[in-house]
């Protein structure tokens, strides 16, 4: 292993810029001659739009242009997309209403776009929005989705009627019911996953700008994959061809998810951008953040366990309503669906398991993809049903766990996952020791001395990480593949560069990549630089979500690094007179075996660039290679928490005495201290 | 339009504003100084934080016009040329960012609160005082950790 290698504790790369304030986020671009955008957003739930009059607001001072929805039906804009295709139980297509960028005919949600307002300041763009006259046709609000799911509820769109989406499922039912004939206990729980907001530090921003010269349109935006936004702003909304449109993510400040989408805001500035020939530049208050960026969960559930005389499940049936808000964002559709039941088996042998689940639009703001989205959710449901299952049979929830965990691999679950490998019990094991479960009944009493009660209760995740082998996820309705591409350009004097589709926003690319560089070619990671976020530099890539930098994007870096291997091998035998197969790599040097012959990484990399040692008719020069990777399976990481808690029952007041998780893992970037002190977790 | 002036960062400058401008655009758009970042414009999260005649202030919510004649620093005036200043030091040494949005107002606070509370900072009293600065990354611990690091490197 090289001193900056894989598990080593180096400083972070990126830090520098971040620590003295010279990062560069896209609300920190300003491009000469900028304008500023401000959305007027909708205050109602549900309305028909009557009538826009914008004359009052063109004459304000500063205004450069008005637009509504109107503009984009003229220019034939297309509408935002949802990429991935899921079928009804009878297969049928789901149901999905159009999304225009600017609200044509009907606002859907409070926040939702009816007009935009370029003007040289922001703060004019305001002013002038608040001469704006709107007439609404206030419809009925539907925010619940039992409500919206009810017979003679309005409609929020022609297209879905009944307000569903979708009626999906998964699973043998009829092998599910079988189950719960023959069990000795039925467990049943009802849940409700909250929605929430995803609130990234860095609020969303964007500033689109027009090359008149070259007919050419570039996109700053916060982007969690660049390459991503520009295929569907090009495809699917039109606004240019791919090689005509530039999307840059500079330092992206957290995404969540929530910055995998594409949206209404970044789609109209970089149109906008081409309407007035000037950069058009939207950064979001906080408050819109609340409003219009894609929020998360927002499940009910009804689920049941079917388990036999010995304490083993024998199976599950779940029934959820997920909430998919007014419009279906990016990927919406399958993070309740796809992303979520096949990965209710939890880390449970489970013989038959059955889902359905319905989609709903309601008048809320869309739902879409929020850390680890739908694979929580289904933790959530499996984990709880295993609390309640082993209190309603009287057994300790940790024994009740390992008596129903996945022992052999691989294991096939009946919900399409393959686990590849595990030791469940022994995190569990792990985990209870470090959490000092044992002593719970003497810390319990005195509690209750002191008038307090105290509990623990557990956790034990999976998640299907390393999002995805593009066939699989192909056959399930995603509309691009999952794979990532990596290129490594060695420079004459060894330094490195990687271009990778990844993209960070907080991960550290910048360190855990060089790393992988650093460990296989033996040169420290200060000569390692890291090249994303722009898709004029980088060709393709998927960007990052789904824990898939490291087990996808890192990948396809070491696919390359083999072939700059393999390369530079040929390159030193040339050099070093000797044939290729006797060529060994080790700790940065090439060697000849059974020699003391050797040459370091980076002369051979300028006797690559020199090709003084070989003629073009025996190796081509230069040393840069590229690879896409496509994983073959997900990858199952699995661990377990244990909390515990002590409860005031005067005061309600509940205080977290110790949080224990166990995750199992190698790490890349190791901490360069010890912890803060002893005891904490 | 009004005229105001300050000392940001060691030196002197002036320029003419609309009254309603807040410290943070006047930082970040007229003087380019991004360093200083907005993350919720209601005083809720602290990205904002710069040094107010000596006391961390949130600048979006301070007019620019109330801070003439002040002396203003921000996250880019606090290293001493290329030497970084000891929390920005314990801040990368302790890996106490990720994205690094909320960075800058972090250090900025960090460095308030050993200014007005020593150099010997237990956890319990930096989680307290950092309360007006929110991370969404980091889950705090290696801030805390970063914080207390840092406090005791500034009394070198
Ligand atoms: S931007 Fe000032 S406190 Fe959040
Ligand atoms: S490091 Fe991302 S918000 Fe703190």
């Amino acid at each position: 292993m090289s001193a900056t290698g894989i598990g080593a504790p180096v400083r972070r790369k990126e830090d520098f810029r971040f620590i003295t304030g010279k990062g560069n986020y896209t609300d920190d671009i300003n491009r000469p001659g900028q304008a500023h955008a401000f959305f007027l957003r909708s205050p109602h739930a549900h309305a028909t739009i009557k009538a826009i009059d914008t004359k009052a607001a063109a004459k304000m001072p500063g205004v450069v242009a008005i637009f509504t929805g109107e503009d984009i039906a003229a220019d034939k804009v297309g509408g935002l997309i949802c990429g991935w295709m899921i079928h009804n139980k009878d297969g049928s297509p789901m149901a999905a209403g159009a999304h225009p960028a600017l609200a044509q005919g009907k606002v859907r949600y409070v926040g939702d776009h009816v007009a935009v307002v370029i003007a040289d300041t922001l703060a004019q763009a305001r002013d002038a929005a608040e001469k704006i006259t709107v007439s609404y046709d206030v419809l009925p609000a539907v925010v619940d989705m039992n409500a919206a799911l009810k017979k003679g509820t309005v409609q929020i769109h022609e297209a879905a009627p009944g307000n569903r989406v979708y009626d999906w499922h998964l699973g043998d039912k009829a092998a599910a019911d079988a189950a719960f004939k023959t069990a000795k206990h039925v467990v049943k729980l009802d849940l409700a996953n909250n929605r929430l907001i995803p609130n990234a530090m860095e609020p969303r921003a964007a500033v689109g700008e027009y090359d008149a010269g070259n007919d050419a349109l570039t996109l700053h935006t916060t982007s969690q994959n660049p390459h991503v936004a520009r295929l569907v702003l090009s495809a699917f909304i039109g606004l240019a061809p791919e090689h005509k449109l530039r999307v840059i993510a500079p330092d992206v400040g957290g995404g969540f998810g929530s910055k995998i989408f594409i949206y209404a805001e970044e789609t109209v500035c970089v149109w906008a951008a081409r309407k007035v020939n000037r950069p058009v530049k939207w950064t979001a208050d906080r408050t819109e953040a609340f409003l219009a960026d894609a929020h998360g969960r927002d499940h009910l559930t009804h689920a049941e366990m079917a388990i036999d005389e010995a304490g083993k499940i024998t199976g599950l049936r779940v029934s959820t309503k997920a909430n998919l808000g007014a419009y279906l964002s990016t990927f919406s559709s399958s993070v309740p669906t796809y992303l979520y039941a096949p990965l209710l088996s939890g880390q449970y042998d489970i013989p038959a398991i059955y889902c359905e689940v319905e989609g709903v639009y309601t008048t809320t703001a869309p739902v879409d993809a929020y850390r680890g989205a739908g694979r929580p959710e289904a933790t959530f449901v499996i984990e709880r049903l295993m609390e309640v299952a082993a209190r309603q049979l009287g057994q300790d929830p940790a024994a009740f766990r390992k008596k129903n965990f996945v022992r052999k691999f691989p294991h096939q679950t009946p919900v399409i996952m393959c686990y590849d490998a595990g030791d469940y019990n022994a995190s569990l094991t792990k985990a209870m020791a470090l959490a000092d479960v044992k002593g719970l009944a003497k810390r319990k009493r005195e509690s209750a001395r002191n008038g307090k009660l105290r509990g623990l209760g557990y956790s034990a995740y999976i998640e299907a990480c390393g999002i995805a082998p593009s066939q699989a996820v192909g056959s399930l309705g995603a509309g691009v593949g999952l794979w990532e591409s990596a290129e490594v350009r060695v420079n004459p004097i060894g330094t490195v560069e990687i271009l990778t589709g990844s993209h960070s926003h907080g991960q550290g690319h910048e360190t855990t990549f060089a790393q992988l560089v650093s460990d296989r070619l033996g040169i420290p990671i200060d000569n390692v630089s890291v090249v994303h976020g722009d898709t004029d530099k980088v060709q393709f890539g998927m960007g990052t979500y789904g824990s898939r930098s490291g087990a996808v994007g890192m990948t396809a870096i070491a696919k390359a690094l083999d072939k700059i291997e393999a390369k530079a091998k040929k390159v030193a035998a040339y050099v070093l007179e000797a044939s290729e197969g006797d060529i060994d790599f080790k700790n940065g040097h090439f060697s000849v075996k059974g020699t003391d012959k050797t040459i370091d990484f980076g002369s051979v990399a300028l006797q690559a660039y020199i090709a003084h040692k070989f003629t073009g008719a025996q190796l081509e020069p230069g040393l840069k290679e590229g690879a896409f990777y496509d994983p073959t399976n997900f990858t199952f990481p699995a661990g377990v928490h244990i909390c515990e808690v002590e409860i005031d029952p005067d005061t309600g007041v509940t205080r977290v005495d110790r949080w224990t998780a166990v995750d199992p893992g190698k790490g890349i970037l190791m901490s360069r201290w010890p912890p803060w002190g002893p005891g904490r977790h | 339009m009004a005229t105001v002036t300050m000392t940001v960062n060691g030196k002197q400058v002036s320029a003419d504003v609309d009254p309603r401008t807040l410290l943070v655009q006047f930082l970040r758009e007229t003087l380019r100084l991004t360093g200083t970042h907005v993350g919720c414009d209601t005083s809720q999260c602290g990205a904002c934080v710069v040094h107010l005649d000596g006391r961390a202030v949130k600048s979006c919510t301070t007019l620019a016009l109330s801070c003439d004649g002040a002396t203003v620093t921000t996250i880019e005036g606090l290293a001493n040329g290329t030497t970084l200043h000891p929390m920005q030091e314990a801040f990368r040494d302790n890996h106490g960012l990720q994205c690094g949005f909320c960075t800058p107002g972090m250090i900025m606070s960090a460095v308030d609160i050993v200014n007005r509370k020593g150099h010997d900072l237990d956890e319990h009293t930096i989680r307290e005082e950092l309360e007006g600065n929110i991370c969404r990354c980091t889950g705090y611990h290696n801030i805390v950790k970063a914080v207390g690091a840092g406090a005791k490197a500034m009394a070198k």
